[in-house]
């Protein structure tokens, strides 16, 4: 078992890397000179040249994406051009938020997601099953921005039950965290349904049932330990897609999360800042894959006797 | 001769119209089809539905957030324009931007697949993992990386969302490639002398096409959302063009008293998508039965 990881760790490093010189390349593609973003436009060539040379950004871009993995070694990933304070500590403080949306999605759809797609699967084609199927056939086409939209047309303006998102209270996520989670419930419930359909067909399952088995402890324990493995490469899958989606649902709901740092540091061709956004995302994509991997070890014996 | 002949083109037509039989029984898929259908031809006749620079962009603000009504059938926007016209010149947009993006996937995609799968060993290593590297990051932020590189306009849209569905093609035209390429037809064909690459066009390709072109299919929906998605935040396309990501945003201001200016063009975005998805899910089965789930 150690072995294993440590294998999966080893091999977290190439795609970090390979991920990081991406995402720096290709922002180094961007037309315009960022010296000239952090002097502004009345500044005098010299001016600019000096801090071009400050930034570093006269080097080849290779000495410069090494300059700056070394530095994120050391914690530091530069200073923002609009503000001047250090990059790192503007994404610290944006992190949570960003965080905690991501995983309340996660959770809203595992928790509904998992028990509907194990009802629709047992009780196949029943009013239930229908009903479930038409949901996640609906969620999955839902433009996610649009449904947080309607929440907060519903909710906050003419119900005036709950805050059209706020960051400090609790109550101020659970539009967000509904917004987030309802396409990724659609998938869990069609992944565990199918998967569930494939399981209890299976011998073992018959065995179980010939032994005495009460129906509860065979669709419990017998069939759902084997069908979740696939539901949970999804929810592995989907933890990235939320953390993407994070970024359009904080500009619905106006949170201070990494989603509209980055897109206000896109606008304002403040590169630093988007490019620790950026790197920040795909280190955390990196941890969730291999966060995922593991979990399986764990679920499923087949890849732990590998590793024995 | 004559009579193989006959045999094989009867054959071949017999599959075309099982496949139309098997697809015809399926009535959400038909339901699928006959919505995009409509929206193909709204988006192809958009000019004669309604004038772009008179109706589309023309604004008028003392007739803004008008409710619904028999001139306005869905009202008007915040600059008093249609919205009816508005979302009928947005369909050829999103229609364009959906193909278009989906097309340079395939292209791109689909060669460095076939050419992993054909040729196996250290080049398949190299290009499949850097495909699994893009495929580490979701397709929207990688959009954003490269919208905000290239800058926002309509081509580097159809760039960026297709370069970023791109190794979802190359990891399915390279499952199809290893699933035929040692088939009996191909070593035949390579045994008579053909080349590497008349072998993957015309031998390889068209015997792996029903799992492309399902895919092909639900990505054009991807694509909509995610430049109705980049749209929304201000990365896609640029006002005053009528797209429907756009107007929604330009329209959640007024949400509280205008409710319409934002609740029409999400449905119409719902319905593109679920009906691309029900034509896809479709046709996989139709295509091949013995992937029905």
């Amino acid at each position: 078992m150690g072995k294993y990881i440590f294998k999966r760790v080893l091999m977290m490093i190439p795609v970090i890397i390979g991920l990081s010189l991406l995402v720096f390349l290709v922002l180094k593609m961007t037309p315009g000179d960022p010296a000239r973003v952090v002097a502004g436009a009345e500044a005098d060539e010299a001016t600019v040249e000096q801090i071009r040379e400050d930034l570093g950004l006269n080097k080849p871009v290779l000495q410069q994406y090494v300059d700056y993995m070394l530095g994120l070694l050391h914690g530091t990933m530069g200073n923002s051009y609009t503000t001047g304070k250090p990059v790192i500590d503007e994404i610290k403080a944006r992190m949570p938020t960003t965080f905690i949306l991501a995983f309340a999605g996660v959770a809203v759809a595992v928790v509904i997601g998992i028990p509907l797609g194990i009802i629709s699967a047992t009780k196949q084609y029943s009013i239930l099953d229908y009903i479930s199927t038409l949901l996640a056939l609906a969620g999955v086409a839902m433009p996610n921005f649009w449904l947080g939209l309607m929440l907060i047309l519903l909710f906050s303006l003419k119900l005036g039950w709950l805050p059209s998102g706020d960051a400090v209270s609790w109550q101020g996520y659970v539009l967000p965290a509904i917004t987030m989670g309802v396409g990724a419930t659609a998938n869990f419930m069609r992944t565990t349904r199918s998967s569930m359909l494939e399981v209890i067909r299976q011998d073992y399952i018959r065995t179980a049932r010939a032994k005495g088995a009460g129906e509860q402890r065979v669709v419990l324990s017998h069939a759902l330990r084997n069908a979740l493995i696939p539901v949970i490469t999804v929810i592995g899958l989907q933890i990235g897609t939320l953390l993407g989606g994070a970024v359009v649902n904080e500009t619905v709901f106006s949170l201070p999360g990494l989603g509209t740092l980055m897109i206000s540091a896109i606008n304002q061709k403040n590169e630093p800042v988007v490019l620790g956004c950026l790197i920040t995302f795909a280190i955390v994509f990196s941890l969730v894959n291999l966060f995922v991997d593991i979990l399986y070890a764990f679920i499923d014996p087949r890849i732990k006797s590998q590793y024995k | 001769m004559e009579k193989t002949k006959t045999v094989v083109t009867r054959k071949k037509r017999s599959q075309l119209t099982e496949i139309w039989r098997r697809m015809r029984r399926n009535k959400l898929a038909m339901l699928g089809l006959a919505i995009v259908v409509v929206l193909i031809l709204v988006a192809v006749f958009a000019d004669q539905i309604a004038d772009y620079n008179e109706v589309v962009i023309k604004q008028n603000i003392i007739g803004r957030y008008q409710g619904p009504s028999a001139e306005h059938w869905f009202g008007t926007d915040e600059l008093g324009r249609d919205i009816f016209a508005r979302l009928v010149h947005g369909a050829r947009i999103s229609l364009l931007v959906g193909v278009v993006a989906v097309i340079i996937a395939l292209a791109t995609g689909g060669t460095l697949g076939a050419i992993a799968g054909y040729f196996g060993g250290v080049i398949d290593n190299i290009i499949m993992r850097i495909m699994d590297i893009f495929l580490s990051i979701p397709i929207l932020l990688l959009a954003i990386m490269i919208v905000s590189a290239l800058g926002s306009s309509m081509l580097n849209l159809m760039i960026a969302i297709g370069i970023a569905s791109m190794p979802t093609f190359a990891r399915v035209v390279r499952a199809s490639v290893l699933s035929v390429k040692d088939q009996e037809f191909v070593e035949a064909a390579r045994a008579i002398g053909a080349t590497n690459s008349h072998i993957i066009l015309r031998h390889i390709l068209p015997n792996c096409l029903s799992p492309i072109i399902v895919q092909a299919t639900l990505r054009v929906a991807t694509a909509i959302l995610s430049t109705a998605s980049l749209s929304f935040i201000g990365l896609g396309i640029k006002p005053p063009a009528p797209e429907w990501g756009a107007m929604l945003a330009s329209g959640r201001s007024a949400i509280r008293d205008a409710p319409h200016v934002v609740v029409i063009p999400g449905l119409l975005i719902m319905v593109t998508i679920l009906a691309l998805n029900l034509l896809g899910d479709g046709l996989r089965d139709a295509l091949d039965p013995k992937l029905k789930r």
